[in-house]
């Protein structure tokens, strides 16, 4: 009997190693990057899982989102899960053409980053969303610092989104005032919300905020390829940041070079994966309403969307 | 104010210190009532005279860091330091690395923190030690707590033991002393922004780096402390070692180390408070834990949970503090020669004992092992609706509203523009005036050519924006602090409640303050000036408690025989004898000012703090840290002259 059993497992081994061997990747963790936005941490996190469910190591670090592209180009962090066009497409360009990482798809998910406003500022401003029409209103957004002037409050300085070029250029009755940081905007936004004070911010989507406080996207004049760099392009012949910035902004994936050769399957498995707005924003509100941990959120949602990962993983 | 006897080291060409004042202060006057008329170049630096050290720094940091392979060096270090955190981040919350052990349940710490509160100090500390862990594992916070704790964990001792040493070092060789004590004094008042990015550039991002940073941050209060310590020791103790043949070896474990317990243990506190103020501020660079769950929790706008991640810190805090501060009172225990072991290791016994058994329980409860999300206290959601509907209270609202327009309007923008107005010279000049007035001659040197570096490195305007912010906010901090300060110094019980809420009010962590200031008051100058407020008024009124508490009772009785009334009394004896604690109050502001400007970057401000901020997403060195020389030597300059006047005053009244 005891032969037998021994036998079954020597078979079993048998069995098992070739295919073993076949799925190389290497047991050294795959590092994965956290940031401080929501559906990053947990779609982080659930590609994580995945590349636990197939076996591989997984560990987490915390970095700042501009300085990670150095930190997967050293190979210091193996790839980089959302690259924001507008946000990090700078960071990411840089990073790329001093070598080390490179672009590993898409996710079907697009990006947009521009002045947006809460939805009870509508109420007193029927004609938005359209940016004459906010500037028409430009009188309920005045503070006691801006005199007559409405006041618009853009992303940090080093988020480039040029709010201040952008007022002049359209000839805007708007004083830009650069927040610190995201809590500060959200605050503003908290602040406003008890007496439905009509604000404008700087805000973007996929993005929790979005459930919290419904609101739209000031409609600038189309973006056009150049407009950052062409004086000729957008409505005032003269000036740069003429238009609303691009619509559908891109969100990549991206990884270290060294990734392929390392965990082929895993990285096979990346250049496969693609998560839609909706998903994200899921994941995110599972994290930001529901108050679940990161990492049950993508248990979770792993759980709950099968279907939609487990091709990835072939 | 005082006038002062005039002694030789006060003559500068002869003349008096006041006359010399006179003279800066009108050749000041006079550059700034011809400003309309002045060439642009006394007003603004113009730019071939401004000097890239960034450039440079840059450049030497990088021959450093590539061409002389520092960084292959510190890189080594960083795979040994990340040995070590592997371990206590195993032990502590479950990282897959060796030994393989962890996590160690919750019940089992909390058992043990109980018993060393214990053998410390008795129950109440025992609640205190076992009670902060027993909350931060039903708050659900368990996990990153441990995070935070596993470097610290490795940090405090690891700042401890080189601080230790390098004191040592100092006592030893003058010229080591000598040399270590003004970076000393730079990497004390250097904004911790600018420990960051060398930190990351040479120890990659994560714990390591986050553990560096700490370390760094926490020595110089160990060092000071140990040369203190040291060179207190009393030549009777030494003579008696060296009659008993000591090597020199022996001589510093046995007898000096020893007879400095005092002093080291009191350098041992301020290690273990600075390393975990740090350890919350280098979230900044990816330290995962307590301060980047804060971070996130504040960028998605959860006050509530914030908050209790806040008070999770203080109780930390509170607790290492009180603890450490027991341990430096407790003396060492002699036992009679008879007593069995176990007598003699009782605590170590029933630490033993109690951390066994809860392991062993933990392996059949799961609640003793670990608490999961739905089955913890958190009540960020009530508290988060607590805070809206305060801040929502209409009378609030409007108070704020009108502050907001009152301080912004009349105040803070004049206050900025006519800073911004004056010609750089001439501002330089009334810097050292006053340094003068208020020091003497080497902090008027000093201020001059630290002003000078400052306004040589082009970051003028930022610069006196950056004090703009500090000096509103220190002296609103004043109008608040001092009149507190003095009102609760008549009672006892007042005294110590005063002090408790200010040890509270200090140690929570410095950014949580950000977001009620925003909400109350928009982003503008206004919330940044507040955020800063909160912190500054602490020393302000804490060293105004114990400046009126530490007057003589005889003069007290002498005022009261004469038939002064209180007011008098306050006055003309108590208010002069206690000025220079004050003093030291006064100072500590503007330190903690300068320290949270940089924070308050986090709103939005235009100042040194905001470059610094993004400094941290790139790479350049340079820049960062002609950025921090700037905070640090404008923070030095106030620090020089107000501790010299502190000194002088002490002498003249005899303290």
């Amino acid at each position: 009997m005891k032969k037998l059993i021994s036998l079954i497992a020597a078979g079993l081994m048998a069995i098992a190693l070739p295919s073993k061997a076949f799925s190389s990747d290497s047991s050294d963790p795959i590092v994965i990057p956290l940031h401080n936005w929501s559906s990053q941490i947990v779609m982080s996190h659930a590609v994580g899982q995945i590349f636990e469910s197939m076996g591989n190591n997984v560990e987490y670090v915390t970095t700042d989102s501009q300085a990670v592209y150095e930190s997967v180009r050293l190979g210091d962090v193996t790839l980089e899960l959302e690259v924001w066009e507008g946000a990090f497409g700078a960071s990411f360009r840089a990073a790329l053409e001093k070598g080390g990482l490179h672009d590993a798809g898409d996710h079907d998910a697009v990006t947009r980053e521009d002045w947006w406003y809460p939805m009870w500022t509508k109420e007193a401003c029927p004609g938005l969303p359209s940016w004459e029409a906010l500037n028409d209103c430009a009188h309920l957004f005045t503070t006691a610092e801006t005199g007559d002037k409405g006041r618009y409050l853009d992303g940090p300085v080093d988020w480039l989104k040029h709010g201040t070029e952008r007022a002049e250029a359209l000839g805007m009755n708007f004083v830009v005032i650069n927040a610190g940081s995201a809590a500060a905007l959200w605050a503003e936004i908290g602040a406003a919300e008890a007496d439905k004070k009509p604000v404008v911010v700087f805000n973007w989507t996929p993005n929790f905020a979005e459930a919290v406080w419904p609101g739209e996207f000031v409609e600038f004049p189309a973006w056009e390829d150049g407009c950052d760099t062409d004086p000729t392009k957008g409505p005032n012949k003269e000036a740069l940041y003429d238009c609303g910035n691009p619509a559908k902004g891109y969100l990549k994936k991206a990884a270290w070079d060294g990734m392929k050769d390392k965990w082929p399957n895993a990285y096979n498995t990346l250049t496969k994966i693609s998560f839609t707005n909706p998903q994200i924003a899921m994941m995110a509100k599972m994290v930001d309403i529901d108050e679940m941990e990161p990492e049950d959120a993508a248990a979770a949602w792993l759980d709950a969307n099968k279907s939609v990962w487990q091709g990835w993983t072939n | 104010m005082q006038s002062f006897e005039t002694n030789k080291d006060d003559l500068i060409f002869g003349l008096s210190r006041s006359i010399n004042v006179q003279i800066l202060l009108a050749v000041a006057v006079i550059l700034m009532a011809t400003r309309p008329i002045l060439p642009e170049a006394f007003i603004r630096l113009p730019d071939w005279a401004i000097l890239s050290w960034d450039v440079w720094l840059s450049n030497f940091f990088n021959f450093v860091k590539d061409d002389l392979g520092l960084i292959y060096f510190t890189r080594t270090l960083t795979a040994g330091l990340e040995n070590l955190l592997d371990v206590t981040g195993n032990l502590l919350f479950g990282k897959r690395r060796w030994p393989h052990l962890g996590p160690i349940p919750w019940t089992s710490i909390a058992a043990v923190a109980a018993v060393i509160g214990y053998w410390l100090g008795g129950w109440r500390m025992a609640l205190l030690a076992g009670g902060t862990f027993v909350w931060t594992a039903l708050i659900g916070q368990w996990k990153i707590a441990m995070q935070t704790m596993s470097v610290l964990a490795v940090a405090a001792p690891m700042a401890f033991f080189i601080g230790l040493f390098l004191g040592i070092l100092a006592w030893k060789y003058d010229w080591f002393d000598k040399t270590i004590r003004p970076i000393l004094s730079v990497l004390q008042t250097l904004p911790f922004f600018t420990y960051l990015l060398p930190a990351v550039i040479f120890f990659k991002v994560g714990p390591t780096a986050g553990a560096v940073a700490t370390i760094v941050y926490a020595i110089p209060p160990m060092i000071l402390m140990t040369t203190v310590g040291l060179k207190k020791v009393s030549p009777e103790i030494v003579e008696a070692g060296k009659m008993s043949g000591s090597s020199r070896w022996q001589m510093l474990r046995y007898v000096y180390i020893p007879a400095a317990r005092t002093e080291i243990l009191v350098g041992v506190n301020q290690v273990i408070m600075l390393c975990l103020a740090m350890v919350v501020l280098t979230a900044f660079i990816g330290m995962p834990g307590l301060g980047a769950k804060l971070l996130l929790m504040m960028n998605s706008f959860k006050l509530g949970r914030s908050f209790e991640i806040g008070i999770t810190i203080v109780l930390l805090a509170i607790m290492l503090d009180r603890c450490t501060k027991v341990w430096v009172v407790k003396q060492p225990e002699h036992f009679e020669k008879e007593t069995p072991w176990w007598k003699k290791n009782a605590f170590l016994l029933a630490g033993i004992g109690a951390f066994i058994l809860f392991f062993l329980l933990a392996q059949f409860i799961q609640i003793a092992d670990h608490i999961t999300r739905k089955q913890d206290f958190s009540m960020g959601k009530e508290i988060d609706v607590l805070i809206k509907t305060f801040l929502d209270f209409d009378p609030i609202q409007a108070t704020t509203t009108w502050l907001r327009w009152f301080l912004n309007v009349w105040v803070l923008i004049p206050f900025r523009n006519s800073l911004l107005w004056i010609p750089t010279p001439a501002f330089i000049i009334l810097v050292t005036a006053f340094s003068l007035w208020l020091g003497g001659r080497r902090p008027a040197i000093y201020a001059l050519i630290f002003f000078s570096i400052v306004a040589l490195t082009g970051w003028w305007d930022r610069a006196v924006i950056t004090l703009y912010t500090v000096l509103s906010a220190v002296i609103l901090a004043m109008l608040i602090g001092i009149p507190m300060g003095i009102s609760a110094s008549r009672s006892e019980k007042w005294s110590n409640r005063i002090l408790l809420v200010c040890d509270t009010a200090q140690t929570f962590p410095s950014f949580i303050y950000l977001i009620p200031a925003i909400m109350l008051f928009g982003v503008n100058d206004v919330a940044v000036v507040f955020s800063i407020l909160i912190f500054s008024t602490v020393p302000l009124t804490r060293y105004t408690i114990e400046g009126l508490r530490t007057v003589p009772v005889e003069m007290t009785e002498a005022a009261d025989m004469a038939g002064a009334t209180r007011r008098q009394k306050l006055i003309n004896v108590q208010l002069p004898l206690a000025l220079p604690t004050m003093a030291v109050g006064f100072n500590q502001a503007i330190m903690f000012a300068f320290f949270m400007v940089i924070i308050a970057a986090f709103i939005g401000t235009q100042d040194l703090g905001q470059e610094l901020q993004r400094t941290l997403a790139g790479t350049d060195l340079g820049k960062n840290f002609v950025l921090g020389i700037c905070v640090s030597l404008m923070a030095l300059t106030f620090d020089l002259a107000i501790l010299k006047w502190a000194e002088d005053r002490k002498k003249a009244l005899g303290l």
